[in-house]
């Protein structure tokens, strides 16, 4: 059974709508991520699940129940907020325990359930602190331990690690991760950070203006985006897109002249206005004598370290590509690439959703395999 | 370090602060100083000489035991004043911060009793309490001579206060609702996603976090209290009946206005002066220390 069942779900605000109705179900135990820029609804939906926000239609279930009606309290969520929304005139077991406490828990039970909770997350040191005295990272910690001590059916996150820095960012994430694997409890997780995203979520939910463009593992997510927005939005750097029409000779026609010979693709969608789409990583630099070779003039390169990342333009129309950087490449110099046919993402301009080589369109909850 | 502004002309500053100094100098040093004198010494009510008399006009009030019984009665007209008044604006300001409908409109309503003079307010109340023509006197239909601010002492005082803690409520509501405002909402709703409800939520979280707004109204309340009330008694019961409404600021008045004891009422004002003084002075150094979080 889904721990929680999001059907059909809208927010408006007086006049404007932020989510436009939002079909989504979250298994037992799962990970969830909700990944999308600011602004595109994701918190909002968190919010609403939690009951911080009202439904102004559609329904939410947690467990089979329809928690629209509920208040927050009844609904058996915890909640990790951005800022951490800690007591600040509380100390650290008074924080943890706050909720055990208007639950009415006794005093020598509560403070045995405390220091167990705080223990797994490492802070028994600072149980007597108050929040102002904590580090970010201790902070988080102890958001955690209040989440925690609750023992929810649901974890909520709601961008918890905007206010850390890079470092402790990665080490929170395997603790989340971590924390996860020991209790097991359903958890949606807010936030703008793909990798953040990539890294922590069972299951993606990509989010763009109030509707759900994918929702898939992050590698299905990665490899079959099913929108223009998600092969923009998920990868860095970002998926080459060209706009273009396949041409009866088999040729893909963009920009100032260029043409891409793709014949399989052409038969496909034939005389069709689409954007196609390919991974930097998957654009090969091929000699200028190689069939087929797309050449391309180099803007300005970009070095990684471990890679090489390559700006270059072909006819108009701008590629990234990326190689290992062995040789030098300036401003101005040739360079020829090649992409197989089968790494070739197609979306329809007008709507925007990926078509698969059939040439149906895809929705957004479909498992895609190219 | 600070940068400090030097005038080169040094008559300039003392011309730009003059209009301040001498309202303060005139307005109040030197009506001060004048009571101070006067307290110590004995004035005729007619003018013409006076006599040194040191702390014999002190002496004289507290003697009395009248005196007393009014200084309690103040206390306790203060206090009243002063609670019915927070609870009821911080009442107010909780169901406002909470935005629900009509929010908007209920921010500016609850502040306009501040805006009446206590006079007019004083006038509103005295109809509205009055026992054989106002609201609260229908209940005297049924049970007859139950409510009678005229004969009654404690009615009167009752009367009084209600007005005066009705005149504060809109100074109150705007200190309240802008602390609680301040508070972050997140810390509101993870109060509630930890199970609090709302009135939980204000005693454990909002309440706590107001605190240093809290006693800075109680301070400028019992202020307020001991010294406005004199427009609202003197149209509401002129102290009476009986004195049962004689509170140390009206008590002054009738002493020095109508008794024509210039010196008992100067060395009465004195202490009410040093009552208001140790207030502030309560107000300044354990208020602003003390109640501090962050």
């Amino acid at each position: 059974m889904a721990a929680i069942t999001i059907s059909g779900v809208k927010k408006r605000y007086k006049k404007n709508d932020v989510i436009h109705g939002v079909d989504v179900e979250i298994e037992a135990g799962e990970f969830v991520v909700i990944l999308g820029p600011s602004g595109c609804g994701k918190s909002t939906l968190l919010r609403m699940i939690a009951g911080l926000e009202e439904i102004s239609e559609g329904t939410i279930a947690i467990d089979g129940t329809v928690v629209n009606q509920l208040e927050p309290r009844e609904r058996g969520c915890a909640m990790v907020f951005q800022n951490y929304a800690l007591y600040p005139h509380m100390t650290v077991s008074q924080n943890i325990g706050y909720a055990l406490k208007v639950a009415g828990m006794p005093k020598a039970e509560r403070e045995a359930k405390v220091l167990k909770v705080a223990k797994s997350v490492s802070l028994e040191p600072y149980l007597d602190r108050k929040p102002g005295e904590l580090s970010g990272g201790q902070r988080q910690r102890v958001a955690m331990a209040r989440a925690m001590v609750r023992e929810p059916k649901v974890f909520l996150f709601d961008e918890p690690f905007s206010n850390l820095d890079a470092k402790l960012r990665v080490a929170m994430r395997a603790e989340v991760r971590n924390l996860h694997r020991s209790l097991g409890v359903t958890s949606v997780f807010v936030t703008h950070d793909q990798t953040e995203a990539m890294t922590l979520a069972d299951r993606l939910i990509v989010m763009n203006s109030g509707i759900v463009e994918q929702v898939g593992k992050p590698s299905e997510v990665y490899h079959n985006p099913a929108s223009l927005f998600v092969a923009d939005f998920i990868g860095s750097p970002s998926m080459n897109l060209v706009r273009g029409f396949f041409a009866e000779d088999g040729y893909f026609r963009h920009g100032q002249g260029g043409m891409l010979s793709l014949p399989g693709l052409a038969k496909a969608h034939l005389s069709r206005e689409v954007s196609i789409g390919v991974r930097p990583e998957l654009v090969r630099r091929v000699d200028a004598g190689h069939k087929g070779a797309i050449a391309a003039v180099v803007d300005y390169t970009e070095e990684l370290g471990a890679s090489r990342l390559i700006y270059a333009r072909a006819d108009g129309s701008p590629i990234i590509a990326v190689d290992d950087g062995n040789d030098a490449l300036g401003t101005g110099m040739p360079i020829h690439f090649a992409v197989s046919e089968s790494d070739i993402h197609v979306f329809d301009h007008t709507t925007g959703r990926r078509i698969d080589h059939a040439g149906a369109a895809v929705r957004a909850t479909d498992s895609v395999s190219a | 370090m600070e940068r400090r502004a030097y005038y080169k002309n040094g008559g300039l500053p003392w011309l730009l602060i003059a209009p301040q100094l001498i309202l303060v100098l005139v307005f109040f040093y030197w009506p001060t100083t004048q009571a101070l004198y006067w307290a110590f010494t004995l004035e005729q009510p007619w003018g013409g000489g006076n006599t040194w008399v040191g702390f014999a006009n002190f002496l004289g009030i507290f003697r009395d035991g009248q005196y007393w019984a009014m200084v309690g009665r103040s206390a306790f007209y203060a206090i009243a004043t002063t609670a019915i008044s927070m609870v009821i604006a911080l009442t107010l300001a909780a169901f406002v911060d909470r935005s629900l409908k009509g929010t908007k409109l209920f921010q500016s309503v609850f502040v306009w009793p501040y805006a009446i003079a206590a006079p007019a307010a004083g006038v509103a109340f005295r109809f509205i309490f009055s026992p054989d023509a106002g609201l609260v006197g229908a209940i005297n239909q049924i049970w007859p001579g139950l409510w009678n601010p005229a004969i009654n002492g404690a009615h009167a005082l009752a009367m009084v206060i209600v007005c005066h803690a009705w005149l504060g409520i809109g100074y109150n509501f705007i200190f309240f609702l802008a602390a609680l405002q301040m508070i972050p909402r997140s810390l509101s709703e993870a109060g509630a996603m930890d199970g609090a409800r709302p009135f939980r939520r204000m005693m454990d979280l909002q309440l706590p976090l107001i605190t240093p707004t809290v006693f800075f109204l109680i301070i400028m309340n019992l202020i307020s209290s001991f010294t406005d009330s004199f427009g609202l008694i003197d149209v509401m019961t002129e102290g009476g009946p009986i004195g049962s409404t004689e509170v140390m600021v009206y008590n002054i008045y009738v002493d020095g206005f109508k008794g024509l004891d210039y010196s008992g009422a100067a060395a009465q004002s004195i202490v009410l002066m040093l009552l208001v003084i140790a207030l502030t002075f309560v107000q300044f150094k354990w208020v602003e220390k003390r109640v501090h979080y962050n």
